[in-house]
């Protein structure tokens, strides 16, 4: 059974000119031992989708749809119910992690804190003997429990954070841009580090990055979100090496490689911007920015639609082509 | 082989560190750059980029070393300084932090040409302005930073250098506070500008896929040491360095090759290991592979590259 | 086509430039007003402020100075109390309490005006400087600062008096100036460092800004609403300063401040004969002014820092 699905999620948050749709339609699924890579760029929705899962979002935000963990609908339960999943349930090692630690405390007890809030029973001996298993198990020296944040490398500080998700041994576990801000060394590190977690404890896995080639690498299934909907999905390599969709080519296109004469002396980008939530032109949102738009694009927001066997994509020149 | 335009000859550069202690952030660089040239010094955090970057446009003096520019040494006299800021200018990392929010877009790139008195303010803004991308010019006048995207803010900052017409542009990871898919039209404007006006680029990134898109030569640093250097496409085909190799083996990309992960993470400045300095974390040395020269990577350190041009060198003594 | 034929310099748009960036400063100012009249404690202040500059300004009109000659009022009866003729009553030498009141407004918001000014330019140039220039200069600017910060203005006015032989109302205003001028200087100097911080100073030090020009296009600028919100409460500050001079006798005594009121108030026995009119309105009259620099001062600091106002 999925781990973690999602059905048709919208998030809509609310503001001074308005509603503003971040989410709009999203679906996905997330066994054990399974990992997902969700792929966009800043205003695509992907941290608000990721913020659903533990009920993260504003109070006057609108969520309609359903997010279910292991079966529990988390945007009806109770809210005692929803206190006693986070975290326990599912965790999220949040963006910026750097900045996430507090300052003033030490390493155990910032990573005691959760242990002895969901599990009753624990006492603070067992609870640091718990920290220095969950810091040896990211990789870490077990006197580091001791340290402060700042006497901790950037790399250091991003793995007690994957501790500190772990804690109280989740069955999600969701990356918000684990790597980004990190150098490529660590970065390596780093994922090798969560995608050895994900296999050998079983996790449901969810990375998010804007790193395209980051998630081919590190994952089995990648989403590509854009305006707040998935334009493209499928096994991640093949939607890295042959996108179906012209956004999913424009932004693999931007992590070249090494080693490929064409892309020698020819960086491949879009021109104007992503767009802004509560910004989006008719039809297919893509359209302004879409090298291959016809006429025919504002007319409507295409579906996501069967390009091969695994991979979907929501653009309407699919299933034209003879080739692809 | 023509003259280097731009070039750094044995620069060492020390800060003092935040709990006592001398941090070598540059530890003796050879770098010489030719005009229309486009090099990428690349290398993670810590490693002396920036360092280098900065002294090579005269805002770091160098404890050892000179600065060479069209055959003559730098001096760092106020009005020596000011002279060559027109000749060479620097693009910052964040666009967003690097234009005051309460200067139009016009104050921004005016305040080159005004604080050096050129002529025709205007014309010279209107041609940046243009040379940069932002058509017509006259439309972005008056917009301030917050009504601009990312990719124009970064043109806008782009064009504040190009108003000073000089003939070199270093540019601090130009593209990483970009959103990804924006990130190929700066790059692209970069080499269009090196087309047209024959710019000379430098880029100090830590994305070796930035330059493998666009640079000409590519520098490897490491711990403030340029330990590989050479075309791009022989560095990064055939690299010779194990911090080279390594660093190309964990860049996420399908080759099917096996990922080389270096465990720990660079020493700090004020503590570089004796003998080689990447000798502690060197797969090769880890491996055995490099038994026939290992008591040369602990106890002896390498020659500073010369850094000539056409030449794909390497400090390892596996290689010399 | 080449980028240059792409060009076009047309001197002519300089005119309109500089239009539309005129009409985009007079867009902001009435912004500005709009915003400030929301905050209702600045607008009470503004009110409560335009009445004491009024009273200041027209006091040579409504009660000649002749009213607080001494030789002239003799014929007053003295400490009566209020009455139709004298409506806040006269003080020990017959003179209307209430034209005493609206000639001491004119010294306190004089003093208070000018001290702040003072203050305003001697603290910002200094906190700006100990702020964008290291190494010596600005460690001795800092240390300046500190040093002037805690100078107590008492002794301080008690020594210039003797040493100057006057005890004018300008004495007044320099020792005050001197002496308030390190509190300025400090925000200024935080402010300074978090605006050095940022990289449009770098790429203005990299375009060739020399240190003055960095200092007024980038640092001043982002600094001087915060001057200004402060300077408006220095005011309130300096006001009760002088009044404590007064009070304690150190006041200029050929003129009437409300200090000096207060003096000669209790000097006079006013407490203890009951003659309120005369002990309290001079206090009032501080509190009031006092408190409608404070308003204003505050609403500036939440209409120019917009994130103070979001409680």
């Amino acid at each position: 059974m999925a781990l973690l699905e999602m059905r048709d999620v919208h998030v809509t948050y609310r503001s001074q000119e308005g509603p503003i749709p971040a989410v709009r339609g999203v679906n996905l699924t997330l066994d054990p031992g399974q990992i997902l890579g969700v792929a966009g760029e800043s205003g695509c929705g992907k941290s608000t989708l990721a913020s659903t899962v533990l009920r993260l979002f504003p109070a006057d935000a609108t969520v309609t749809g359903e997010v279910l963990v292991d079966g529990d609908n988390v945007l009806t339960m109770k809210w005692g119910q929803v206190r006693a999943a986070r975290w326990a349930k599912a965790s999220i090692v949040f963006q910026g992690a750097l900045h996430s630690l507090n300052p003033i405390q030490r390493i155990d007890k910032q990573l005691m804190e959760p242990i002895l809030l969901h599990e009753k029973d624990v006492n603070e001996n067992a609870a640091r003997k718990r920290v220095v298993e969950l810091l040896e198990q990211v990789g870490l020296p077990g006197r580091l429990a001791d340290a402060y944040p700042h006497q901790m490398s950037g790399g250091q500080k991003q793995r007690v954070m994957i501790a500190l998700a772990l804690a109280c041994r989740p069955q999600v576990l969701i990356a918000d841009e684990p790597t980004t801000a990190l150098d490529v060394m660590v970065q390596a590190q780093v994922l090798d580090l969560l995608s050895s977690i994900a296999r050998d404890h079983g996790l449901a896995l969810m990375i998010i990055s804007h790193d395209l080639s980051v998630l081919a690498t590190t994952c089995d299934e990648v989403l590509v979100m854009y305006a707040g909907k998935v334009v493209e999905a499928g096994p991640a390599a093949e939607v890295f090496e042959h996108p179906k969709h012209p956004y999913t080519r424009a932004l693999s296109g931007a992590f070249p490689t090494i080693g490929d004469m064409t892309s020698r002396f020819a960086p491949s980008g879009l021109p104007g911007d992503p767009p802004l939530p509560g910004e989006l032109v008719s039809g297919c949102p893509f359209r302004p920015r879409c090298p291959e738009a016809e006429d025919r694009c504002a007319e409507a927001e295409p579906d996501l639609r069967p390009a091969t066997d695994e991979q979907f994509a929501a653009c309407i020149h699919i299933g034209e082509a003879v080739s692809t | 082989m023509t003259d280097p335009l731009l070039s750094g000859e044995d620069l060492k550069v020390t800060f003092r560190a935040r709990g006592g202690g001398q941090a070598r952030a540059l530890d003796g660089a050879n770098l010489s750059v030719s005009k229309g040239e486009i090099v990428a010094i690349v290398g993670e955090s810590g490693c002396g980029k920036t360092t280098l970057a900065r002294t090579l446009l005269g805002l770091e003096k160098p404890i050892e070393g000179k600065v060479w520019f069209k055959g003559e040494p730098l001096e760092y006299s106020g009005r020596a300084l000011k002279r060559y800021r027109r000749q060479v200018q620097l693009v910052l990392q964040d666009p967003s932090g690097s234009l005051n929010p309460r200067h139009s877009v016009y104050e921004a790139v005016a305040e080159g040409p005004r604080v050096h008195g050129m002529a025709d303010e205007v014309g010279q803004v209107t041609r940046a302005l243009a040379q940069a991308g932002l058509r017509p010019p006259e439309r972005f006048f008056l917009r301030y930073p917050h009504e601009l995207s990312g990719g124009q803010r970064q043109r806008v900052v782009i064009a504040g250098a190009l108003a000073l017409e000089p003939e070199v542009l270093i540019a601090d990871e130009p593209v990483s506070s970009l959103d990804a898919s924006v990130r190929g039209e700066i790059l692209a404007l970069l080499l269009k500008l090196r087309e047209e006006l024959q710019l000379t680029v430098l880029v100090v990134t830590h994305d070796l896929g930035l330059a493998w898109n666009i640079a000409d030569r590519i520098v490897v640093m490491y711990l403030g040491r340029i330990v590989e250097q050479g075309s791009t496409e022989e560095v990064l085909s055939s690299p010779k360095h194990p911090y080279t190799k390594a660093l190309l083996s964990v860049v996420p990309e399908i080759q099917h090759t096996e990922s080389i992960v270096l465990a720990g993470e660079p020493p700090d400045p004020t503590r570089i290991p004796g003998g080689c300095r990447f000798h502690p974390r060197c797969q090769e040395l880890a491996a055995g592979t490099a038994a026939a020269v290992a008591d040369k990577c602990t106890t002896q350190d390498l020659q500073i590259l010369s850094g000539a041009a056409g030449e794909h060198q390497a400090a390892c003594w596996l290689t010399s | 086509m080449s980028l240059d034929e792409q060009v076009s310099a047309e001197p002519a748009k300089v005119e309109s430039v500089r239009a539309v960036s005129r009409q985009r400063r007079r867009a902001s100012r009435r912004r500005f007003v709009a915003a400030f009249s929301k905050q209702r404690g600045g607008v009470a202040g503004v009110v409560l402020l335009a009445f004491f500059v009024a009273t200041a300004l027209l006091a040579p009109l409504l009660f000649p100075s002749d009213m607080l000659d001494v030789t002239r009022t003799i014929s007053n009866p003295a400490n009566a109390p209020p009455s139709s003729e004298f409506w806040l009553g006269t003080d020990e030498n017959g003179r209307s309490i209430l034209a005493l009141l609206a000639w001491g407004a004119r010294i306190s918001l004089t003093v208070g005006i000018s001290a702040s000014i003072i203050t305003m330019i001697i603290g910002t140039l200094v906190g700006i400087g100990s702020g964008h220039f290291g190494g010596w200069f600005g460690a001795l600017l800092e240390r300046l600062t500190d040093w002037f910060l805690v100078l107590p203005f008492i002794p301080l006015v008690i020594v210039l008096a003797s040493v100057l032989n006057s005890r004018g109302v300008w004495v007044m205003v320099a020792v005050l100036g001197v002496t308030s001028w390190p509190g300025t200087a400090r925000l200024v100097r935080a402010q300074t460092l978090s605006v050095e911080g940022r990289p449009y100073l770098e790429r203005a030090k990299v375009l060739g800004d020399s240190n003055w020009q960095q200092m007024t296009r980038h640092v001043l600028p982002n600094v001087m609403p915060l001057v200004l919100a402060n300077t408006t409460l220095t005011v309130a500050i300096v006001i009760l300063s002088e009044t404590t001079l007064g009070f304690l006798g150190l006041g200029d005594p050929f003129t009437d401040s409300w200090g000096t009121m207060l003096d000669r108030a209790s000097a006079s026995g006013a407490a203890s004969t009951g003659a309120w009119w005369y002990l309290l309105p001079p206090g009032f009259c501080v509190i009031l002014v006092v408190l409608a620099f404070t308003l204003i001062g505050r609403a500036l600091e939440v209409v120019l820092n917009p994130r103070l106002g979001e409680r």
